[in-house]
């Protein structure tokens, strides 16, 4: 009994204390896709607003819609933007905030294999269909002249979970190959025919580097800070373009007239010449109607991203919103009402 | 206060704990039966024979998962219980006491090392010795036997079900040495005495009466086996699939949940993993169950 | 028996005493390698965990947050201070309801039909696995207060804690020679002090173990922790704000691909298993005696 007592005694004094610890405490779950960029921004806002805490898990773009939905966090993050349906689950109360755009990449395990490797639409299809199932298969010989592929296995790795680079990732392929749309379609998780999944961005690249001869897609600075090699791909245009800030930024350019008044919009297959095929734009979902205590310093956080923290983008392989853009989302900022 | 009153309040409070316990058991059956009413109302059976799970179009089928949980655990028990026996015969019936005193507290600190920590030795481990090593061996296999078609990607069926066994080897090893410790030790005497070797004694006085207590001990272990979760999603691949081979990557109900719920956002998705949950729950509870009715028939054997 | 005797004089009939005898040393080098493969996955985690665990332990690893995305260094302080703090919300309620039902149940009668509901139902509590723990408190403790938080991640470890310290103590409660209790009762004592006074006080080391292997239990699981207190990376002390601890962080570091976040899993993973073992150790030694009053 005396343990009892004496658990309840500082149990007590912790909850006395922790409203004095906690100042302006957020909490956020959602999108693995940026989240490297979002842990650079609540460090480097920290810094300089140390009054407000933040603290973003990187669920998945699943997670982050259905714990929004759900009212468990203070916003959520996603690369899929919510469906209609989702958006009347919360009776219209949630506005998209676009914070920056990104690609999703094909990166492999081959041992010997550094160099990027050239894929198109059909054999990007080819792996994720399963088609495509040993690494000399003559489509990816043919296209990757010079580069000695390996008799050994192709092995697929997707996600496990709800993802936005999913989303990204199936609407790119529903898109380009009518296979995948009948069979499988898009979504942030669907009824993958191959492979292993990887819970998170995370999760998927740890895997095929745990996983010789293996292939999988994820958010482009998962594979850069990790050392691991992608593959260019064909786009519309029938180039071969790299993924990189520059090719993702051309692809938004592409459609950037054509985007919405609430922001949610596909940039996947983009036509022109320059463009990376399979780039997305992230999102911070937030509410319409806040709380000051939440909605003061989160609008402070998003105007800061918008601001300061798009120049650290790059640096993480992140592609810029363009300057208009950004003034047009700060304009839909102000729809936001606090009480 | 007079005793008798006092006496009612103590046995109140007590029964109020007693009360809880019992509503909060069934707090857990109404919550996951509620949540999963949606695929109830439509059948279980249905549910349990789909094999797709597709969130796109919101067809959900519990086939794949129930496979991979009743393999895993299958492969588990397979492995767990011929060691657990054997280290149990050995234990108490053959080794020196130092000996074994020190190899029982060695497997009684294996059951309590964390499920994360099996899974990150499994991932790190065991998943590329599977895969470079083991399943190389029965490749040659594959061509006739389906089970052992390559290739192994590390992760898979067979790694969790030998990272199952390791977790539920200390409950059979254990539960097996306390149904060793109520053979009473005349009966050993006894075989000893006609002149049978150390090993016919055991055979014949203790293992043959204690096979319904091993079954039991077995068919608890597989219960633990089947509601474990992090060590499995971390080894199992997470594919939602029946396949044949056991190199093959897999999902169990458990790990199912552990991925997938923390984001299921169409309210069909959310009932179906519910499902699972409440199938993953019946299904505890019965092997759980049956385990204990023929502990209770083996026991009463001594008495 | 006398099966038994009829089978072994058929053996000794039928087979030669030197077949006998290597049969019997055979048996003997099978179940000693049984035996030895039993105990060797203990001792090769424990091996991994410390050649590859030790090198991350450090002073910064102890005591600071995980850093930045792209920069190094980092430790996970405060997945050790989460921990703590959930077992401690987990203790809270878990001990006392525990005991609360190990005394209801050691002190009804073995007859006692609503008794024997309350064992069943700790018993299948029991069984109940950790995930499906972990969703039942997404809806119980979640999804009503609008958050994940240490509250309901204390819960949900709770909920583990509850059956096991209820069926320990039981067990331990039972211990207590019925002559103790009479000699209580025979002073004029009324039945509830002879339980708080005579009964629990003597117990208290038996008690002790049984709260030490449920916290023990309680401070290792992850899944139920996944859609509770999620993870965090800040230092919380707070109730109602997600908080991390060391198994969700393990899992998280450990399905990365950073080299140097495996490196903080196998340590955060050493941090743990010393603490559990630790603690089940403690709880082994202190009753090794498994009598009453000792």
């Amino acid at each position: 009994m005396k343990v009892v007592c004496a658990l309840g005694s500082s149990l007590v004094s912790l909850v006395v204390s922790a409203p004095a610890l906690a100042a302006a405490s957020l909490s956020g779950a959602g999108a693995t896709f940026p989240a490297p960029l979002y842990s650079r921004w609540i460090s480097d806002f920290e810094k300089v607003n140390p009054e407000t805490k933040l603290n973003y898990q990187p669920i998945g773009s699943g997670g982050g819609i259905k714990q929004f939905i759900d009212g468990t966090v203070d916003f959520g993050g996603t690369d899929a933007p919510m469906t209609d349906e989702q958006i009347a689950k919360v009776k219209g109360n949630v506005l998209h905030v676009p914070t920056a755009l990104g690609a999703v990449v094909f990166t492999f395990n081959v041992a010997g294999v550094q160099k990027p490797l050239n894929l198109t639409p059909e054999t990007a299809c080819g792996i994720a269909m399963g088609k495509i199932s040993t690494w000399n298969d003559k489509r990816l010989l043919s296209l990757n002249a010079g580069v000695t592929l390996p008799s050994a296995p192709l092995t697929f790795v997707h996600r496990s979970d709800g993802s936005g680079t999913s989303a990204i990732f199936t609407d790119y392929l529903s898109k380009v190959c009518p296979e995948w749309k009948d069979k499988v379609g898009s979504g942030t998780a669907v009824n993958w025919p191959v492979g292993l999944g990887g819970k998170g961005n995370d999760g998927v690249s740890g895997l095929i580097k745990q996983t010789p001869n293996s292939i999988g897609y994820v958010e482009l600075v998962f594979a850069e800070k990790n050392k691991l090699p992608v593959a260019a791909l064909k786009n519309k245009a029938g180039k071969i373009v790299s993924p990189s800030t520059n090719s993702v930024t051309q692809a938004f350019a592409d459609s950037v007239a054509k985007l919405p008044s609430d922001f949610r919009m596909s940039i996947t297959d983009a036509d022109g010449a320059a463009s990376y095929p399979i780039s997305g734009i992230t999102y911070l979902l937030v509410r319409k109607n806040m709380s000051k205590e939440v909605g003061v310093p989160l609008v402070k956080f998003i105007k800061w991203g918008l601001r300061d923290g798009q120049k650290i983008c790059p640096s993480l392989s992140y592609a810029q919103l363009p300057a208009e853009v950004v003034s047009r989302v700060e304009k839909a900022l102000n729809v936001i009402e606090l009480k | 206060m007079s005793s008798s009153l006092s006496e009612k309040i103590f046995r109140t409070i007590l029964g109020a704990f007693g009360v809880f316990i019992v509503l909060l058991m069934f707090s857990v059956a109404i919550f996951l039966t509620v949540g999963a009413w949606p695929v109830i109302r439509h059948g279980l059976s249905d549910f349990v024979q789909t094999q797709t799970w597709n969130p796109v179009n919101g067809q959900f089928g519990a086939l794949a998962v129930l496979f991979g949980t009743l393999v895993s655990s299958s492969i588990a028990i397979a492995i767990a219980a011929p060691l657990g026996v054997g280290a149990a015969i050995f234990l108490k019936e053959l080794a020196p006491a130092r000996v074994a005193s020190v190899f029982s507290f060695l497997i009684e600190m294996l059951a309590a090392v964390p499920s994360v920590i099996f899974g990150l030795w499994g991932f790190f481990v065991l998943a590329p010795a599977i895969r470079d090593h083991v399943a190389p061996i029965f490749y040659p296999l594959g061509e006739y036997v389906p089970i052992f078609r390559g290739p192994s990607y590390g992760v898979g069926i067979l790694t969790a079900g030998v990272v199952l066994a390791l977790m539920i080897l200390p409950t059979m090893a254990a539960i097996v040495r306390e149904i060793f410790s109520a053979v009473p030790q005349h009966q050993r005497e006894a075989a000893l005495g006609l002149g049978s070797t150390r090993w016919e004694a055991v055979r014949v006085a203790v293992l043959a009466p204690s096979k319904p207590g091993i079954l039991s001990a077995a068919v608890l272990a597989t219960a633990r086996a089947l509601g474990e979760t992090m060590a499995v999603t971390m080894v199992i691949g997470n594919r939602n699939a029946v396949s044949l081979s056991l190199f093959d990557p897999g999902q169990s109900m458990a790990s199912l949940i552990a991925n997938e719920y923390a984001e299921a956002s169409d309210s069909r998705h959310i009932a179906a993993l519910m499902a699972v949950g409440l199938l993953l729950l019946v299904i505890s509870l019965v092997v759980n169950a049956v385990a204990r009715i023929i502990a209770k028939r083996s026991a009463a054997k001594w008495k | 028996m006398e099966i038994a005797t009829k089978k072994l004089l058929l053996e000794f009939m039928v087979t030669t005493q030197a077949k006998r005898k290597r049969k019997n040393i055979f048996a003997n080098l099978v179940l000693s390698i049984l035996a030895i493969l039993a105990v060797s996955p203990l001792v090769a985690i424990l091996g991994f965990l410390i050649s590859k665990g030790i090198g991350a332990l450090s002073w910064e690893f102890l005591t600071s947050l995980p850093a930045p995305y792209g920069e190094s260094g980092g430790g996970m302080g405060h997945s050790i201070v989460g921990t703590f703090i959930l077992v401690l919300f987990a203790s809270l309620l878990g001990i006392p309801v525990g005991f609360g039902a190990g005394i209801f149940l050691a002190e009804s009668s073995k007859e006692s039909r609503f008794a024997s509901i309350v064992r069943l139902c700790a018993e299948m509590l029991a069984g109940v696995p950790s995930i499906v723990v972990g969703l039942f408190a997404y809806f119980v403790a979640v999804l009503p207060f609008g958050g994940f938080s240490a509250f309901a991640g204390g819960f949900a470890l709770s909920v583990i804690m509850i059956p096991v310290i209820a069926r320990t103590s039981e067990e331990i409660l039972r211990l207590v020679p019925v002559h103790v209790r009479e000699a209580g009762l025979a002073l004029g004592l009324p039945r509830w002090q002879v339980v708080m006074r005579i009964v629990l006080r003597g117990s208290r080391k038996g008690l002790f173990t049984a709260v030490l292997l449920a916290v023990a239990r309680a401070s290792g699981e992850t899944a139920p922790l996944l859609f509770t207190a999620l993870n965090s990376r800040l230092w919380s002390f707070s109730a109602t704000q997600p908080i991390s601890s060391l198994p969700v962080q393990i899992y998280t570091y450990a399905t990365s691909p950073s080299e140097e976040w495996h490196q903080q899993a196998w340590g955060g993973a050493l941090l743990l298993v010393l603490l559990v073992l630790g603690m089940s150790l403690f709880a082994r030694f202190l009753f090794s005696g498994k009598k009453y009053g000792t």
